[in-house]
């Protein structure tokens, strides 16, 4: 056996613990799963049934951790994980699965499947069967700090166009605020309008925060391709740039896994509870709202619909907020079929989109966005995700859709009252 | 070995070693899977991962809309035959007499009619799901040997107790035999197959529903 196959293995066995063993367990291979997957829905091809996915996941598991398993595998009975296998498995749990979670939601058995792809991928990347593309990203996000390859200067370059664009100081490294905000490359290279929306709002609500010139990056790619000590470093950066000035929440900013690393994953992987509380950017605004210090004036009189990002409604429990917040500015909002915590994947998450070799899949599954679209035929798509933005814009475009995809913090800035 | 004998032994030491695999071997499965453990979560729970947990393990029964939809035959089909083989286990006042006898616990039985029917029943909806099984190219992709077993010793016990409820083929005393031969033989196959299912399905809904119910959403 390689020396990486040998790696892949042993964290495979580190990562099964008691929940992973109750779901191998459970699986009766109903096929149930296939039907919830994207993957699936819009290729037909069954080696993409979710439960499938795990299969080397699923042996290590039987020829290690059960009675029967442990004999069948000392009298060579069982087929051992070879690095072909692995190799095949590849495109598989990173091109062919987002991490979105709707299989796990359908599992009769209650299966948590995208659970073990999350454990899966780090056996995947420990044998060196991770894909170039998030190789690559996850490089740049520890030596350049961003995936995408963003330096400070180029935030600072966005931060004073902002500043110029609304006439208000954007305030940078501001020991002792109430919130630290995070941003994702996305949103700094793509769409650096959020910064200056985000400061509006605060502006007028009254509230203290800062950007750290130190930890702004919110995403975090050690988390797509699977290496928890990667991620627990880009975790760490943020910890201590908000310890360092003493903020009292951290704000993940609108992308999916950023919440879900920051917010869920982040305390386990660093190995203890924040000194701060995270919240996103929505949870923030519909307290605001709340509170009645976010205020809003005039309605969009085009029909809108709502895009829920995985990692931010299924996988990470903001589900309410965005629709009340949406409420304030909307005459005709109208949910898609399968809306909340059963929306379907936009195709582009969970590091699907950093992967170059997934583009014409990614491409390809948008279909089932597609389809729930045209259910009700919105003038504009509102979500909260840069990544899922970008990748829609991309569907939208391709499949020649006029619809307009909106940030609905943006919009919402957009709409916000002079007192 | 005459019929009767046959009848004794298969009542007799057969059923006690088939409890005690069934027993000791479900035990150990479940002792296997707790013994893993897992780490505290640190993250700052949203919502309760306890009320969570317990909530899935209910919810999970019911498909979701969308899922009825796509899936119909495999979700009629399985209600179908996992209801009608725990009526006709549970509900058929003969067997409900060896409850009785083992445990001290009695209820009141199904019409007996109603028992047969819902026997038929069940088999028409094994036979179906064997069939989607080999014709649907999911689950014929996923399927290994294991699951064509454990269909088989799921339906003998329905079949042999069909025959042996209206007397065919077989002297009574042999299709008795026969019957309580194929439950033993379930219960066997049990604790090293995919059958766990039924008692550890409430391990991973419970998971389930605790990761989803920390974080404040409902699986």
């Amino acid at each position: 056996m390689s020396a990486s196959l040998q790696r892949g293995i042993d964290a495979f066995k580190e990562q099964i613990d008691a929940p992973v063993a109750a779901f191998f367990s459970s699986c009766v291979r109903c096929g149930l799963c296939a039907d919830a997957c994207l993957f699936y829905t819009e290729t037909g091809c069954p080696t993409r049934t979710p439960i499938h996915k795990l299969e080397p996941l699923r042996r290590v598991w039987q020829q290690e951790y059960t009675f029967w398993g442990r004999y069948a595998k000392a009298f060579g009975l069982s087929k051992p994980v070879t690095d072909e296998e692995l190799e095949k498995w590849e495109t598989l749990v990173y091109d062919s699965c987002t991490m979105c979670g709707r299989c796990s939601m359908v599992c009769p058995v209650g299966n948590d499947i995208t659970y073990m792809i999350r454990k899966m991928r780090e056996g995947m990347a420990a044998s060196g069967h991770a894909p170039e593309g998030l190789i690559g990203a996850t490089k740049r996000a520890v030596t350049i700090g961003s995936p995408m390859g963003v330096k400070l200067p180029a935030l600072q370059a966005q931060i004073r166009h902002a500043e110029k664009d609304i006439g208000l100081e954007i305030p940078v490294d501001v020991e002792g605020a109430d919130y630290m905000l995070l941003l994702s490359s996305m949103e700094i290279m793509n769409f650096p309008e959020f910064i200056g929306a985000v400061a509006k709002i605060f502006n007028k609500a009254g509230v203290s925060w800062t950007i750290s010139s130190e930890a702004f990056e919110a995403t975090n790619s050690g988390i797509q391709i699977g290496v928890s000590e990667i991620a627990a470093e880009l975790v760490q950066r943020i910890v201590d740039a908000a310890d360092k000035l003493k903020v009292k929440n951290v704000i993940s900013p609108e992308c999916g896994h950023a919440y879900m690393a920051i917010r869920w994953e982040g305390p386990n992987l660093v190995g203890k509870p924040y000194n701060f509380k995270v919240v996103h950017i929505l949870e923030l605004l519909d307290d605001l709202r709340k509170q009645g210090r976010l205020k809003t004036t005039g309605k969009e009189s085009q029909r809108l619909t709502y895009h829920d990002p995985c990692q931010i409604s299924r996988r990470g429990g903001v589900v309410e907020q965005p629709r009340n917040l949406i409420d304030m500015i909307a005459d005709d909002f109208v949910e898609m079929p399968d809306s909340g915590t059963m929306n379907w994947c936009c195709g582009a998450g969970g590091g699907v989109s950093s992967n170059e070799r997934a583009d014409d899949l990614r491409l390809k599954v948008f279909r089932r966005k597609q389809a729930q679209l045209d259910a009700v035929k919105p003038d504009a798509l509102v979500s909260a995700c840069s990544n899922c933005r970008i990748h829609l814009e991309e569907g939208l475009e391709e499949n020649g859709m006029d619809i307009t995809v909106l940030s609905l913090t943006e919009t919402l800035a957009e709409h916000l009252a002079e007192d | 070995m005459s019929e009767t004998e046959l009848l004794i032994w298969v009542r007799g030491p057969a059923l006690q070693i088939a409890t005690v695999v069934f027993l000791l071997g479900g035990v150990l499965r479940i002792f296997e899977i707790l013994a893993l453990g897992r780490k505290p979560n640190l993250a700052e729970p949203r919502g309760s991962a306890l009320a969570g947990g317990l909530r899935t393990i209910i919810t999970r029964s019911f498909p979701n809309r969308d899922t009825l939809q796509r899936s119909t035959f495999n979700v009629v089909a399985g209600y179908i035959f996992h209801i009608g083989f725990f009526i006709a286990l549970f509900f058929f006042a003969p067997h409900i007499l060896l409850f009785d006898d083992a445990f001290g616990v009695s209820w009141p039985a199904l019409p007996t009619q109603f028992i047969d029917a819902v026997t038929v029943v069940t088999m028409i909806a094994l036979v179906a799901v064997l069939l989607h099984r080999i014709n649907h190219k999911v689950m014929r992709y996923l399927s290994r040997f294991q699951d064509y077993l454990v269909w088989l010793v799921t339906i003998l016990p329905l079949v042999t107790g069909y025959f042996a409820f209206h007397r065919i083929g077989l002297t009574p005393p042999l299709l008795i035999a026969v019957h309580i031969a194929s439950v033993e033989l379930l219960m066997v196959v049990f604790p090293f197959t995919k059958l766990m299912h039924a008692f550890t399905l409430f391990l991973a809904r419970y998971y389930n529903g605790a990761i989803s119910g920390y974080r404040g959403v409902n699986s």
